[in-house]
């Protein structure tokens, strides 16, 4: 049973097949549960609709949306960049 | 997508259960005769290093090298991870903290079929990020305990053993019952040790009376124990080392929690810090905070005013510097640190004691096929943090996998948080992003840095609830 759910979780994972993480991705998890089983005051980012997450990005790294430590992280990618992060991430899911 | 080569395969398991006598902990490996149809499947004994070929033919026999050339051609046509079902590749990681069972778990999450191996002599880690707290009495040290089911759960083997080192053909970890663990490829997230030799007079005896709680554990409740037991007009002197150590920002928390806890129990008492820095890590924001909060409880002595501690006199509660002596009710030496031993012992580390490494696969700069993350390894800008050791270990996890499967490593943009309390309900933080420059992991410009100084309370306090969430994440994700 574990293992069918574990091969069916797998399938459903969009972008890892194929699509190469893009720079940066895996830290996020660090302070953004990647599993369904926790709580957090971090809100996950899996799944979140891809506009949302890129424009919350953008907005932090131009300081347009106040922010703790995400206007420093946002800081460290170009538009770009964070743009592949936020469909990377949108087409995530929680584990 | 076949869901067949997805699934780890516990059938498999089964058949293999009576492999090799000489080598019990290789059983899945030595008996793998009956899985070699499937290496098909999957690319995982793609040889990068002609070495791993020929170490596979010595163990193997002939019929190996014949498979491992037939595997290279599928990881030219395939080289999707996820399909792979090789099960002969085999990634040991040697250590349990926040660097190696997380790079255990990635290693198996990105490629189930692949043997995984976690080496650490513990059966519960204690994590030492928010163990600040338990030394001041803020939070009880069961909630730093960790251990390895969730891992054993999907499959990784754990062996609770300590390594004692790489073979002769620097392709196994030798064991201390002799066991010899072969691999592909090698993790080593050996942590810390402390430097006892580079501090006169300062030993593991030493350590039984003025305790360094900088691996967090019996230390951390034997300092909690005696400030609990201090005078209350007594003076608690900690002595902190110079660059680099692990968790630089980390002496200042304690200070500022021990802090706390004098203002509130030993309101007479004072704290006296002895660096051998001029500069720390957050200094300004500390030093606001401890004005703020700890007004005449703290006094800072850096190096230039003869802050650096030269030796130990355990006996008298005494630390000795160049400008005198200093006597303490409460003695906390952080001493200096240098990589775990197993780094020595297997050839990672250089003269500095700490471990060079290339920063797109954090593999060793001395010995090929072995990978060093968290604080042993040499990170560059990157500080040793938890934080940065989880981080560095999906990278270099993500990074073998694509080595074994013929790929070429992504370039890694990693990042890292940190944050301290400097109250039960305060925090700042410090964060970075990191890229390869130079051969070194460096600052990118103009991103990271640390919190603001004069934010408000309800800054300082979300930042608390964030570290907070930080650390039950992080534990999560490393330990399940």
């Amino acid at each position: 049973m574990r293992a069918a759910v574990l091969a069916m979780a797998l399938a459903l994972a969009p972008a890892g097949a194929n699509a190469a993480e893009p720079p940066g991705a895996s830290a996020c998890s660090g302070c953004h549960t990647a599993s369904r089983a926790l709580d957090s005051a971090v809100p996950p980012i899996a799944g979140r609709p891809r506009d949302e997450l890129a424009a919350a990005l953008r907005a932090f790294r131009a300081n347009e949306r106040p922010s703790t430590v995400m206007g420093r992280l946002a800081r460290g990618f170009d538009l770009a960049e964070l743009d592949v992060l936020a469909a990377w991430f949108a087409a995530d899911r929680l584990r | 997508m076949t869901p067949g080569p997805l699934r780890p395969s516990p059938r498999a398991k089964q058949r293999d259960a009576g492999g090799s006598r000489d080598f019990p902990i290789r059983r899945e490996a030595a008996g793998s005769d009956t899985r070699r149809p499937t290496l098909g499947d999957g690319p995982f004994s793609a040889p990068m290093d002609p070495r791993e070929g020929l170490h596979r033919s010595r163990e193997h026999g002939g019929v190996a090298r014949r498979h491992v050339l037939g595997v290279a051609a599928v990881a030219l046509a395939a080289p999707w991870v996820r399909r792979a079902a090789a099960a002969e590749a085999r990634v040991v990681v040697a250590g349990g903290g926040f660097a190696g069972a997380t790079a255990a778990r990635t290693l198996k999450r990105l490629a189930p079929a692949l043997q995984v191996t976690l080496v650490e002599p513990e059966a519960v880690y204690t994590a030492c990020p928010f163990s600040n707290a338990v030394i001041a009495g803020l939070r009880d040290m069961e909630g730093q305990r960790f251990g390895y089911t969730a891992l054993r759960r999907e499959g990784i083997e754990v062996v609770h053993r300590a390594a004692r080192g790489l073979d002769g053909t620097m392709r196994a970890l030798e064991l201390d019952d002799g066991t010899r663990l072969s691999f592909q490829r090698l993790v080593l997230a050996p942590g810390i040790d402390l430097g006892f030799d580079a501090l006169p007079g300062y030993d593991p005896a030493a350590a039984e009376i003025l305790p360094h709680a900088w691996r967090a554990g019996a230390q951390t409740l034997l300092l909690r124990r005696q400030l609990e037991a201090m005078d209350e007009g007594g003076t608690v002197v900690m002595s902190v080392p110079a660059n680099p150590f692990r968790c630089p920002p980390g002496p200042y928390e304690r200070a500022s929690l021990i802090a706390h806890f004098l203002k509130l129990r030993k309101p007479r008492a004072k704290l006296l810090i002895l660096d051998a820095k001029d500069i720390f890590s957050k200094q300004r924001l500390f030093q606001q905070e401890w004005a703020r909060l700890y007004p005449g409880l703290i006094e800072w002595v850096g190096l230039s005013k003869g802050g650096k501690v030269t030796s130990v006199d355990a006996g008298a509660r005494t630390l000795v510097t160049e400008f005198g002596r200093h006597q303490g009710q409460v003695v906390n030496v952080i001493p200096p640190q240098r990589a775990g031993l197993l780094a020595e012992r297997c050839g990672v580390a250089d003269r500095s004691l700490w471990c060079p490494v290339d920063p797109l696969t954090f593999e060793s700069r001395r010995v090929p096929g072995v990978h060093v993350v968290g604080d042993a390894a040499i990170m560059g800008a990157m500080p040793k943090s938890a934080f940065a050791a989880n981080a560095q270990a999906k990278i270099a996890a993500a990074a073998i996998v694509a080595l074994l499967s013929g790929r070429p490593p992504a370039e890694p943009r990693p990042l890292n948080t940190c944050y301290s309390l400097t109250a039960p309900d305060r925090a700042i933080s410090i964060a970075g992003v990191y890229r390869p420059l130079g051969g070194q992991l460096a600052d990118v410009p103009g991103a990271g840095g640390v919190s603001p100084l004069d934010a408000d309370d309800s800054f300082r306090a979300q930042e608390a609830v964030y570290a907070d969430a930080w650390f039950r994440t992080i534990a999560h994700e490393t330990f399940g």
